[in-house]
C-alpha cells in the first residue's frame, strides 16, 4: 500500500465507517460541497448523499446538540469544528449534557467531535489552540491526539465505533507534512494505549501529538551524544495510559515531559502526579517539563518559534535531566 | 374550548392535571419535613400547558422537558414513584441519585430526554432527535419546552435556526409564564410576544392562553400534524403565570400581588372543572372519584419512595462510560440503502435561485432615484394597467409592496418595573405609559433621571 498523508488517513476512516454503517453521518460546516476547510471530508457528499453529509449553519452549540440527540437514536454522528478553537463556543454543550448524560441517566452519546488543532502554520491566536485539556478533565469523554497517518486512521475508526463521546484532536501541522504506510484492511488502533516509539535506557520523553515527532528528533540528537532516551507517544490522553507511563519510568528513572500545549494545567503535570504517586522511588532527578509558553498563541513567525517547544529546547532539557 | 377530544380524553386531561398538581402539593409537605434532598421547583398554576401539550403527542414521540414540566412526564407514563424518588435522591429514583428533581430520561421505552439546568441547550438536541427520527423512518416528532428565559440564550437561537434550516420535524412550545427568577418578561424582551421570533427564522407560531388546557392541546396537534406532515419546525407560545417562586426557598414578594390575583382567578384545573361541568362532560361524583384514585394512587407511590434506600457511596465511582451496558442500536423504519446514493440522489454542488436577492437592492435604488410616485416613471406594459410603482422580480414573484420598509420596534407593554426597585414601589403595580416611565416616580428617587 502507497504511504498516505494523515488527512488521507482521515479521509479514509470516514469512508470506510460510513460505508461500513449507515448509521454513521457527517455534520458541521462547510463539509459538503467544498469537502471541510482542510479537506478532511472531500468527496464525501458525492459518494453518501445530503442525508448523510449534513452541511449546517455557523453553530457549534447546534452542531454538537444535534449530534447529540441523534446519538440518542442510535446514529454515530462524527461531527467536525472547522478549527477545534471554535469547540469554546459549544463548551457547555460538550461538558454538561454530552459528557454526563451517561453517568447522570444512563443514556450513551456515541458521538465523535473532530477537528484541526495546534500551532507551527502561523495560524494565529484563534486557530493554533491546544484546548485538549478542559476536556480531558472533563468525565465522560475520551480524548484522542494522534500523531502518526495510522493512528489517525485507527483511531478515528475505534472512537467512531466507541458507544462514548470522543474528542478526537488532528494536528494541522502534520496534516501534510508525513507520509506513512496504513495497514491494510479494517486497521482498528484501541483507544487508551500509549505507543513506546523508542526504545532507550537513559530517560524517558513522553509527549504526544506534532511534539511526539519533536521528542523523536530529539532523541536521535541525543543518541549521538551517548544519551539513550525513551520515547512514548500518548494518542489516548483521556483515559490516560498509566501503565506504560510507570512501567517505563521504572525503567529510565528519569522523565521529562512535551506538549506543546500551555505550561500550567497542561497534562505534564498530571503526568508527573501519576509519576510520584506510582514510582517515587523509582525517580533519579526531577520530572521535568517543556511546554508551550503560558500566554495565548501568538500571530509573527518569531513569536511563535519562541512560544513553541522545539528540538533545541527538548535535547538540553534532556541534557540537564542526564546529569542527575 | 371547543375540540374533537372524546370524554375519556377530557377526563385524562383533568386526571394528568390534578395528578400533576396532587404530587407537587404532597412533595411541598416532603420538603418541609426536609425529606426532599435539594430545591423543589413548582409548575402550580402551569399545569395545562406540560399537561395539554405533551397530551398532543404519540407514544413514540420524543419529548425534552424542562424542570417544572411534571406534568408530561405524567402524561409520557412516567409513575409518580419516580418523581417522588428522585426528589428524595433514592437508590429506587431513575438516576439511582445521581441526579435529582425532574432531571432524567427514558430513551428506549417513553422517549424522554433529560432536563439540563442551562436551560436552551436542548433546543439543539432535540433538533437532532427530530432529524434522526426522520433519518430512521421513524414519522417521529420532537417536542421541547423553553422558558421566556430561556429564549433568551443563544442555544435557542442556533438550535432552532438549524431545526428551521433542515424543516425538522420539532415543536418548541415557549412556556412564557412571565418570570425568569426573579426578571420579568418585559425586562427580558423589548417584545410583546415571544412568538414573534418565529419569523425571523421563517417558521410557523401560535399564541395560546396557557391556562386553557383544551386550547393548548388545540394548538399543539395542529402543530404536532404540521410537523409530522413535514411542515416543520413550529412554535407555540403559551401565556401562563408561574404562581410560586423560582423555587421553593424564594418567596417572590417581587411579583406585584394584583399579578398573583390575577391570575388566581385563572386557576387552569378551576377553569377546566368549570369546562367540564358546564358542557355536562362530568358530574360531582366522577370528580370524586377521580380525586379519590390519584389519592390512592399517591398513597403508594409516596410510601414506597419513603421506603426506599439511600444510594450506596460507591455507586459515585460507577458509569461515567459507557461499557457496553446500554446497546445503541438504531431502529430502521425505512430500508438503509435509501440514505445512501444510488438509493438517493445527490447533486454535490449549490443550487442558488436568485443570486443573492440583489433585486432587492436593485429596487430600493430605483425607489429613491425615481420621480414623484405621480408621474408615470415606469411602464409596466400590459393593457394600460394603472401602475405607478415599479415592479420588481424578486424571487420570481412580482412585488407590489416597496421591498424595504423601516421596521419600528413596538413598544413594550405594561408592567415594566424600573431598575432597582422593589416590588413595594407603586409604579411596579400601576399601568404606566412606557415612553414616560420616570412619569410616577418617587421626586426623591434621581435613579434613572438625566
Amino acid at each position: 500500500m502507497a504511504p498516505i498523508t494523515m488527512i488521507e488517513g482521515i479521509r479514509q476512516a470516514m469512508f470506510e465507517e460510513m460505508d461500513r454503517d449507515p448509521a454513521v453521518v457527517a455534520i458541521g460546516e462547510d463539509i459538503g460541497v467544498y469537502g471541510g476547510a482542510f479537506k478532511a471530508t472531500e468527496g464525501l457528499i458525492a459518494k453518501f448523499g445530503r442525508e448523510r453529509v449534513i452541511e449546517t449553519p455557523i453553530s457549534e452549540t447546534a452542531i454538537v446538540g444535534a449530534a447529540c440527540g441523534m446519538g440518542f437514536l442510535g446514529l454515530r454522528p462524527v461531527a467536525e469544528m472547522q478549527f477545534i478553537d471554535f469547540i469554546a463556543c459549544c463548551f457547555n454543550q460538550v461538558t454538561n449534557f454530552v459528557a454526563k448524560s451517561h453517568y447522570l441517566w444512563g443514556a450513551p452519546v456515541p458521538m465523535v467531535i473532530r477537528g484541526p488543532s495546534g500551532g507551527g502554520v502561523h495560524g494565529g491566536p484563534f486557530h493554533s489552540a491546544n484546548p485538549e485539556m478542559y476536556f480531558v478533565h472533563t468525565p465522560g469523554l475520551k480524548v484522542i491526539y494522534p500523531s502518526t497517518p495510522s493512528d489517525a486512521k485507527g483511531l478515528l475508526k475505534s472512537a467512531i465505533r466507541d458507544n462514548n463521546p470522543v474528542l478526537f484532536f488532528e494536528h494541522k501541522f502534520l496534516y501534510r507534512r508525513i507520509k506513512e504506510e496504513v495497514p491494510e484492511g479494517d486497521h482498528l488502533v484501541p483507544i487508551g494505549k500509549a505507543v513506546v516509539r523508542r526504545e532507550g535506557d537513559d530517560l524517558t520523553i513522553i509527549s504526544y501529538a506534532a511534539m511526539a515527532h519533536t521528542a523523536m528528533e530529539a532523541a536521535e540528537q541525543l543518541a549521538k551524544e551517548g544519551i539513550e532516551a525513551e520515547v512514548i507517544d500518548l494518542r489516548t490522553l483521556l483515559p490516560l495510559d498509566r501503565e506504560t507511563i510507570l512501567t517505563s519510568v521504572k525503567k529510565t528513572n528519569k522523565l521529562l515531559i512535551v506538549h506543546e500545549d500551555t505550561r500550567t494545567g497542561g497534562i505534564a503535570g498530571e503526568i508527573a502526579a501519576i509519576v510520584c504517586e506510582g514510582a517515587f522511588e523509582d525517580l533519579d532527578g526531577p520530572i521535568t517539563r517543556v511546554t508551550a509558553l503560558d500566554t495565548p498563541v501568538p500571530y509573527a513567525p518569531t513569536l511563535e518559534e519562541r512560544f513553541l517547544p522545539n528540538t533545541e529546547k527538548v535535547v538540553a532539557a534532556a541534557r540537564e535531566l542526564s546529569k542527575y | 374550548m371547543s375540540n374533537p377530544l372524546t370524554r375519556e380524553q377530557h377526563l385524562d386531561l383533568y386526571y394528568f392535571m390534578q395528578l400533576n398538581r396532587q404530587l407537587e402539593e404532597r412533595m411541598v409537605r416532603l420538603f418541609r419535613q426536609n425529606k426532599i434532598v435539594g430545591g423543589l421547583y413548582s409548575s402550580l398554576g402551569q399545569e395545562a400547558v406540560s399537561v395539554g401539550t405533551c397530551y398532543a403527542l404519540e407514544k413514540k414521540d420524543w419529548i425534552a422537558p424542562m424542570i417544572r414540566n411534571i406534568g408530561a412526564l405524567l402524561v409520557k407514563g412516567v409513575p409518580p414513584r419516580d418523581i417522588f424518588t428522585q426528589h428524595m435522591a433514592k437508590y429506587t429514583s431513575p438516576t439511582q441519585g445521581k441526579d435529582g428533581t425532574s432531571h432524567f430520561g427514558d430513551l428506549k421505552v417513553r422517549h424522554i430526554v433529560s432536563p439540563i439546568s442551562m436551560l436552551g441547550d436542548l433546543i439543539p438536541v432535540m433538533t437532532g432527535v427530530a432529524m434522526a427520527g426522520r433519518y430512521l423512518g421513524q414519522k417521529i416528532v420532537a417536542l421541547t419546552w423553553i422558558g421566556d428565559g430561556g429564549s433568551s440564550t443563544g442555544a435557542f437561537h442556533e438550535g432552532l435556526n438549524l431545526a428551521a434550516q433542515q424543516r425538522a420535524p420539532f415543536v418548541l412550545i415557549v412556556e412564557n409564564n412571565q418570570w425568569a427568577y426573579s426578571t420579568p418578561v418585559s425586562r427580558q424582551v423589548p417584545i410583546k410576544n415571544l412568538a414573534d421570533r418565529a419569523v425571523a427564522y421563517g417558521i410557523r407560531s401560535w399564541i395560546v392562553d396557557g391556562n386553557d388546557v383544551i386550547a393548548v392541546y388545540n394548538a399543539a396537534k395542529e402543530a404536532v400534524d404540521e410537523c409530522r406532515a413535514g411542515r416543520g419546525p413550529a412554535l407555540i407560545e403559551v401565556k401562563t403565570m408561574r404562581m410560586r417562586g423560582h423555587a421553593q426557598h424564594d418567596p417572590a414578594e417581587y411579583v406585584p400581588k394584583k399579578m398573583f390575583e390575577y391570575w388566581k382567578a385563572r386557576d387552569p384545573i378551576e377553569l377546566y372543572e368549570k369546562y367540564l361541568t358546564e358542557n355536562k362532560i362530568w358530574d360531582a361524583k366522577t370528580k370524586a372519584e377521580i380525586d379519590a384514585r390519584i389519592a390512592r394512587e399517591l398513597d403508594v407511590e409516596q410510601k414506597f419512595a419513603e421506603e426506599s434506600p439511600m444510594p450506596p457511596p460507591e455507586l459515585a465511582e460507577e458509569g461515567v462510560y459507557c461499557e457496553g451496558c446500554h446497546p445503541i442500536e438504531a431502529s430502521w423504519q425505512r430500508p438503509k440503502a435509501e440514505v445512501t446514493p444510488p438509493g438517493c440522489s445527490i447533486e454535490a454542488g449549490w443550487e442558488l435561485k436568485d443570486y443573492g436577492a440583489f433585486a432587492e437592492v436593485e429596487a430600493i435604488r430605483k425607489e429613491i432615484t425615481a420621480p414623484a410616485v405621480n408621474a408615470p416613471a415606469v411602464n409596466p406594459g400590459g393593457n394600460g394597467a394603472k401602475v405607478a410603482k415599479p415592479i420588481v422580480k424578486s424571487g420570481g414573484k412580482p412585488q407590489q409592496k416597496p421591498p424595504v420598509r423601516p421596521v419600528e420596534p413596538e413598544a413594550p407593554e405594561v408592567p415594566r418595573v424600573p431598575f432597582g426597585r422593589g416590588p413595594k414601589d407603586k409604579s411596579v403595580r400601576e399601568a404606566q405609559n412606557p415612553r414616560d416611565r420616570h412619569a410616577n416616580q418617587n421626586p426623591r428617587d434621581k435613579r434613572g433621571r438625566r
